[in-house]
């Protein structure tokens, strides 16, 4: 059975009559839950989504926060940016944490939403085995990985994320590897719920979020953010260059429930006609001096990955 | 009820007895028997608690920082590697000030894999904030769970308490146990910083040099003021259910000329050694050491005293020696023995007494002394 | 203080016939320890484990190096462990064996566990079952009471086979 690795599934897959209605950006709540004192860099497009994820979450919500760029963005002691209790917790713990959690919430009587939301070095690299843990003994929570393609908060090391050619400080030649598929390792624990998300379409991610949080069992949102001093671009290209990534078919933007995909509008057209690659890849500084090789496997990568989900959804397996 | 049970099957019992709302474990020999009462006690319906099976020590601790954080009372069991796996944690568990109560087995560290009972896993988690207690029966190892979360979660405290016992000569062994009906002498699971979205709080996010040095403070103020807690929690256990503990047990050291010190079994192993030594008219007496942290103001002045350590910090030497030399000013004699389950009987605790030589360190069955 | 040694094979119960020992010599209101000792071995090789009963509260953890009594489970045993170390002089040895065995010294016991087992069909994943009825002939020896033994096996198990072999092993057992 798709969807078979959660404990405590249940069916409430039905969307609110609420969420349907929000089909514009003035329908989301006007109630800030992230305020405007971060510490986060001009241009972070990482803060942006947690304020939308936040807003979609609402008050009743706690985020379990490990080692990563929000450790910082949310605020220095005894100031905070931050409206909603946040936890932070130790690198390689927080979904570890938040399944504690979880369940003392629901040991006392409440129906709070956990969610952790981390960055990619704590999901695919330090944090992938409490990731898998939490996932397969079916805690409730809502995962978001928010993936920026390096370890951003110490300066832009490469991380299990960073994709094939990138420039980081540990890569000061380009990665030579590809980006580890973090999606297909979620997916293989059968949640009830996953999807992708991009910075670039705050009304996209807050609808899954949303529907996330309606599941009951382990959630989770991989959602790409782009950075401006890590992929070395303008801090005013980060909207452009996050949908840049979709346009090309870089980054799908999908939904699996219960195992079942579905493409999300604006990856539909991208998918049936990719912008050029060049015009996400070539406004980078991290992809600077490719070669012609790695520029080709790049290329592959990406028509590859179209091409599988593309089949998947056809149902040509 | 008086029955009889292992060691680990008393830490158990306590547990049920305590009502955790959460107990996240990671099975390890020797300790593994806890996680599977604890399970079994869920399963049945006789605990009413979440049982979260974590896929490492690392996470176990994680959870169970979740969960205190969240507003319930928290168990977990380990051992050997597994608590050191769990470090970063360990130290995560006290800086958040989140009274977990956790059983550690002591038990010795690989390669080669030894399974059998040391206190060296416990002692390298000592300067993490934890309060630690040693026990040296089935009956104690109960006892001391039980008033582990009281003392755990007083307020003057809130910190974490760690109960040693030592693997499989404390942890397998059967003994007498007597279990109590608690009643009241654990109060409801009260965190006065838990996890609240009515009134929202960011906990342990970036700290400034300043702020940090006043929450350290913080946690050493607490674990001075621990010391009276613990006497007034053993004072109440004492009242109510007929047992006393101290920070040591003290035997036969009114009159003695020379103290035995050792900690958990081996500390009561030595009170036979000592009943022994007397009977050839040596002046002995045994002090078994109860809680490492905090370590307590112990009186040993005029007497000689000889300390076995379960353990060593190489490089440096055994670990309750040099404690004891720093905390007293005496200049112990220092027996290494016991390491990796090594077999020391009451008549080895009274040759280390005959033999002893004030100011040198022997290892037992190694060295050339004894 | 009475110290007992225990030599069986891992998996032929052993440990549980310590743990069911000590459990009846508390039931008779004495103290009483049960240490097996746990190695790195598997089933089939030879383990021991320890019990001690005593008026008073027992402090000694360490093995037991000169026992008052030796339980051999598996006779087999007697090719590769000495099971008559340190035995007490004037100490006893309980074999699980249909015959004498010419060569034990001290008072030296007999009983056919294994053929109790059998009789009674007390038999688990093709072992016979071991633990229970040598508590019947430890009672015969008076190391603890009938009533007491059969208690503590009443507390460990539910098959009322095993007492039934208990009083068996009581009967047959010549003292």
């Amino acid at each position: 059975m798709p969807g078979g690795g959660g404990a405590k599934l249940s069916l409430q897959m039905v969307t609110n009559v609420d969420e349907r209605s929000v089909n514009n950006l003035s329908a989301i709540p006007k109630e800030e839950y992230l305020y405007k004192c971060t510490s986060a860099c001009a241009g972070c497009s990482s803060s942006l989504c947690l304020r939308y994820v936040l807003k979609a979450a609402g008050p009743d919500t706690v985020l379990v926060v490990p080692a990563c760029c929000t450790s910082v963005i949310q605020g220095i002691y005894p100031g905070t940016a931050m409206n909603v209790p946040v936890y932070n917790i130790a690198f390689a713990a927080a979904a570890a944490c938040a399944s504690g959690l979880s369940d003392a919430l629901s040991a006392r009587g409440k129906e709070t939403n956990v969610i952790v939301y981390a960055g990619d070095g704590g999901t695919v690299d330090i944090g992938i085995q409490s990731l898998s843990g939490a996932f397969e003994r079916g805690t409730n929570f809502l995962y978001i990985c928010y993936d920026n393609e390096a370890y951003g908060n110490t300066g832009m090391q490469r991380s299990g994320s960073t994709p094939l050619g990138a420039r980081t400080t540990t890569t000061p030649g380009g990665k030579r590897t590809a980006k580890k598929d973090l999606d297909r390792i979620v997916e293989a624990h059968n949640p009830p719920y996953m999807a992708t998300a991009c910075s670039a379409y705050p009304l996209d991610l807050y609808k899954k979020v949303k529907k996330a949080l309606s599941i009951e069992g382990p959630k989770f949102i991989h959602i790409l953010a782009p950075c401006p001093p890590g992929w070395r671009y303008p801090t005013e290209k980060t909207v452009e260059m996050g949908k840049l990534a979709v346009k090309t078919g870089t980054w799908i933007l999908y939904e699996r429930e219960f195992g079942k995909l579905s493409i999300n509008g604006p990856s539909k057209a991208a998918m049936r006609k990719p912008a050029p690659l060049e015009d996400y890849i070539n406004g980078q500084g991290r992809f600077k001096n490719l070669s012609p090789e790695i520029a080709s496997e790049i290329r592959q990568q990406v028509e590859r990955n179209i091409q599988r989900l593309s089949r998947e959804e056809a149902g040509i397996c | 009820m008086l029955t009889i049970g292992t060691g680990n099957k008393a830490v158990a019992a306590a547990v049920k007895a305590a009502k955790p709302g959460v107990v996240a474990a990671y099975p390890i020999t020797p300790q593994t028997e806890i996680v599977e009462q604890l399970a079994e006690y869920v399963t049945t319906g006789e605990l009413e608690s979440r049982y979260i099976p974590v896929e490492s020590e690392h996470s176990a601790m994680a959870a169970c920082i979740g969960a205190s954080a969240g507003g319930v009372r928290t168990f977990t069991a380990t051992s050997s590697h597994g608590l050191l796996y769990m470090h970063e944690m360990v130290h995560w568990a006290a800086g958040a000030r989140l009274p977990i109560v956790m059983a550690n087995v002591n038990r010795a560290l690989g390669p080669g894999w030894n399974t059998w009972a040391e206190h060296t896993d416990a002692f390298s988690q000592r300067d993490t904030g934890w309060l630690q207690v040693f026990v040296g029966t089935v009956q104690e190892a109960y006892d001391a769970t039980l008033m582990a979360f009281k003392i755990a979660e007083d307020e003057r405290v809130l910190l974490p308490v760690m109960v040693n016992l030592d693997g499989f000569t404390l942890s397998h062994i059967m003994q007498s146990l007597e279990t109590v009906e608690i009643g009241d002498f654990l109060p409801a699971y009260h965190l006065p910083h838990a996890i609240d979205t009515e009134n929202p709080c960011v906990y342990g996010p970036m700290t400034g040099p300043a702020d940090y040095f006043r929450f350290r403070w913080d946690i050493e103020r607490s674990m001075r003021d621990a010391k009276g807690v613990i006497a007034d929690v053993e004072r109440e256990f004492a009242e109510r259910f007929g047992r006393s503990y101290g920070p040591t047990e003290d035997y036969r050291c009114e009159d003695a000329d020379v103290i035995v010190v050792a900690m958990g079994t081996l500390g009561k192993e030595a009170e036979v050694a000592v009943d022994r030594l007397r009977d050839e008219g040596i002046k002995a007496g045994s002090m078994r050491l109860r809680w490492f942290r905090p370590f307590p103001d112990l009186d040993l002045s005029g007497r000689e005293v000889v300390v076995i350590d379960r353990d060593y910090s190489f490089g440096f030497g055994g670990v309750v020696a040099h404690s004891i030399r720093s905390k007293t000013g005496i200049v112990p004699y220092s027996v290494i023995a016991g390491l990796g389950g090594q077999e020391v009987t009451y008549n080895d605790i009274a040759d280390f007494v005959r033999n002893r030589h004030p100011g040198e360190e022997t290892w037992f069955g190694v060295s050339d002394h004894v | 203080m009475y110290e007992i040694r225990i030599h069986s094979r891992g998996g032929q119960g052993g440990v549980t016939a310590a743990k069911l020992l000590a459990l009846a010599a508390f039931r008779d209101g004495k103290y009483a320890t049960a240490c097996p000792f746990y190695g790195a071995e598997r089933r089939g090789a030879p383990v021991v484990s320890f019990v001690r009963i005593d008026d008073q509260p027992i402090k000694i953890y360490s093995q037991i190096h000169e026992p008052d009594l030796v339980i051999v489970l598996d006779t087999s045993i007697m090719d590769v462990v000495d099971v008559l170390q340190g035995l007490k002089s004037g100490g006893t040895v309980l074999l699980n064996s249909a015959h004498a065995i010419a060569g034990c010294n001290g008072t030296c016991r007999h009983v056919d566990l294994t053929g109790i087992a059998l009789a009674e069909n007390l038999v688990v994943a093709g072992s016979p079952i071991l633990n229970t009825p040598v508590l019947g002939a430890l009672a015969k020896m008076d190391i603890v009471t009938l009533p007491s033994a059969e208690q503590a096996i009443r507390e460990m198990f539910a098959d009322e086979r095993n007492v039934k072999a208990a009083e068996a092993a009581y009967e047959e057992l010549k003292v």
